[in-house]
């Protein structure tokens, strides 16, 4: 057998969107060497998704994604000059105690579906967020989507939905996924607002601080006005969303008031807020905390975003989420810090290179605390109401079937997953570790922070026992 | 489910469940399917419900197929080529 060639690199990001790019940026200008590991075949993360192309080819769709995607352009094109090592098309499966870390083709094929591997003297991970799953009965039904999903689709693709759509849910990102769609002339048949009743009023003290950041309300204001001048049905107060059909969606049942009505339908555009992608940080055995406002976990770190294991710091959404401009700003204060602790630059240094960050994520950070609370889902939408619902996709455990094993005596998600089979599936519980952790939390009358969450084991995306053979 | 805004103007073939279909190259197997149309891609192991794409970011594995013999690909991660051949995945079949 061949022994593992190993590259060393002073700094490994893995993640290469506004948080990535930016560290990638500042730490090249300080002379690390850098290599940069991308799940996506292109820079930008899925803020910035396909930027690269849709600026050289699509010049329309281009400005109409906005000023916020234009503005990744020159990010992307810095980060391209910057002279770090960047690979795209790679999975991350595991990663050592010192560093190691084994990849593989994200879109592996027989030919080119070999590991490699690489050490880092410092780890970032910059892998973003995700869409918080919104289970409901019918999800799994083909039709049946995140919202992102769709903005996915036109980024990439220039593709737009057909036929009659359906919104449902609560968040910033659904407003402005829904204005796009407007935009670009797709028919809107209703908009399910699952926001939480009394939400303004819990957030409104909060409004004095964020108005020091008003273009964001701006922004917010006006897509809600949009999506209301647009006379799309706008129905708030939902009991329940029932998703129906067989091979393909037909039709989403809605009850409110205690009666019944369904909307038909051809896609159901779900979302419930944004929450950090935790595999890696927990794979790495970080610690974690739940915050509470926003129903998530996340690393605990200190001010430049290292975790609680040396060597390894986050930067961007798979931290507290806080959207583009505040990913970039916390890549640069990550990179500068590991430009500090490799001993290129000295702490004063650092401490004045990062003042302008500082002060950005200062100005940034009056607004979140007040979208947070204003958009805090309801609970109604973290636990499936209908005990029916499939909590887990992959292995079809239902809501019912997690409750009867709490009231068993069972508290650890770990022991449920044994006992179940949920979150044993493909997608290693990204889809239902949250869900699971809010079930057992509430039949025990306690918060998730008290019950934790699955271990994730390695390897952390699924690789074939083929491509581990041939490591020595 | 999806259309197109415009006519492709590179196309290469793929072969998905036998019939031959001619989409826009640089596209991922997810997208070429869903906008030809095809929004089933698997039977689910446990009911044998019909799944299809779901995330669209290599999240939550909903997508997986055959492709050229090799099952349990995420199709939304892969790009086209010319002459692919595409299978559902059936459950029965595993």
């Amino acid at each position: 057998m061949n022994s593992i060639r190993v590259k060393k690199f002073d700094y490994i990001i893995i993640g290469a969107g506004p948080a990535g790019m930016a560290a990638a940026i500042t730490a090249r200008a300080h002379g690390l060497s850098v290599l940069v590991l991308d799940e996506q075949p292109s820079a930008g993360g899925q803020i910035f998704r396909n930027i690269e192309t849709l600026e050289a080819t699509r010049k329309s769709e281009f400005s109409k994604l906005g000023q916020e995607y234009e503005s990744g352009s020159s990010l992307v094109r810095r980060f391209k000059k910057c002279g770090a090592d960047y690979f795209p098309d790679r999975s991350v499966w595991q990663i050592d105690n010192n560093l190691q870390i084994h990849h593989v083709s994200a879109s592996a094929s027989k030919s080119n579906s070999a590991i490699s591997h690489c050490q880092a003297k410092r780890l970032l991970i910059a892998v973003g967020a995700m869409e918080r799953p919104m289970p409901l009965p019918g999800w799994t039904i083909p039709g049946v989507m995140p919202c992102t999903a769709a903005d996915v689709l036109y980024k990439s693709s220039g593709f737009i939905p057909d036929g009659e759509v359906v919104l449902a849910g609560s968040g910033p990102l659904l407003l402005l996924i829904g204005c796009r769609l407007l935009d670009v002339g797709v028919h809107v048949s209703a908009f399910l607002d699952t926001s939480m009743n009394g939400a303004l009023l819990k957030a409104l003290p909060l409004l004095p601080k964020a108005l020091r950041s008003h273009k964001y309300l701006i922004r917010g204001l006006s897509l809600l006005w949009k999506i209301r001048k647009a006379g799309i049905p706008i129905y708030s107060g939902i009991q329940n969303i029932e998703a129906l059909g067989s091979s393909k969606l037909e039709k989403v049942r809605i009850s409110k008031s205690g009666k019944f009505f369904d909307v038909k339908a051809d896609l159901l555009l779900l979302h419930n807020g944004v929450v950090p992608n935790v595999q890696i940080t927990r794979n790495l055995g970080c610690e974690h905390r739940w915050y509470d406002v926003q129903r998530y976990w996340e690393p605990i770190v200190d001010d430049w975003g290292n975790t609680s294991v040396d060597d390894v710091s986050i930067a961007g959404d798979c931290g507290r989420v806080a959207g583009a401009a505040i990913s970039q700003v916390s890549g640069h204060l990550a990179a500068l810090e590991t430009v500090f602790q490799l001993g290129v630059i000295s702490q004063a240094e650092r401490d004045k290179l990062s003042q302008p960050h500082h002060i950005e994520l200062a100005r940034h950070n009056h607004v979140r605390p007040f979208l947070d609370k204003l958009f805090q889902p309801g609970k109604k939408w973290l636990i499936p109401e209908n005990d029916k619902t499939l909590a887990c996709r992959c292995e079809e455990v239902k809501v019912s079937e997690i409750r009867e094993t709490v009231r068993m005596g069972i508290k650890d998600p770990d022991r449920l997953k044994s006992m179940t089979r949920c979150g044993m599936g493909y997608c290693q519980a990204r889809m239902c570790g949250l869900t699971v952790s809010e079930i057992i939390a509430e039949e025990n009358k306690v918060s998730p922070e008290e019950i934790g969450y699955f271990r994730v084991r390695s390897p952390i995306r699924p690789v074939t026992l083929g491509q581990v053979a041939e490591i020595d | 489910m999806f259309k197109k805004q415009y006519e492709s103007h590179e196309t290469v073939s793929i072969i998905f469940e036998g019939k031959k279909l001619d989409v826009e190259k640089g596209l991922t197997v997810a997208s070429a399917l869903l906008v030809s149309g095809n929004t089933v891609f698997r039977s689910s192991v446990v009911s044998g419900e019909p799944r299809g794409p779901y995330c669209m970011m290599g999240v939550c594995f909903e997508c997986l197929i055959e492709i050229d013999g090799i099952p349990n690909q995420r199709a939304c991660m892969i790009p086209v080529r010319d002459a692919m051949k595409i299978k559902r995945q059936q459950k029965n079949k595993e």
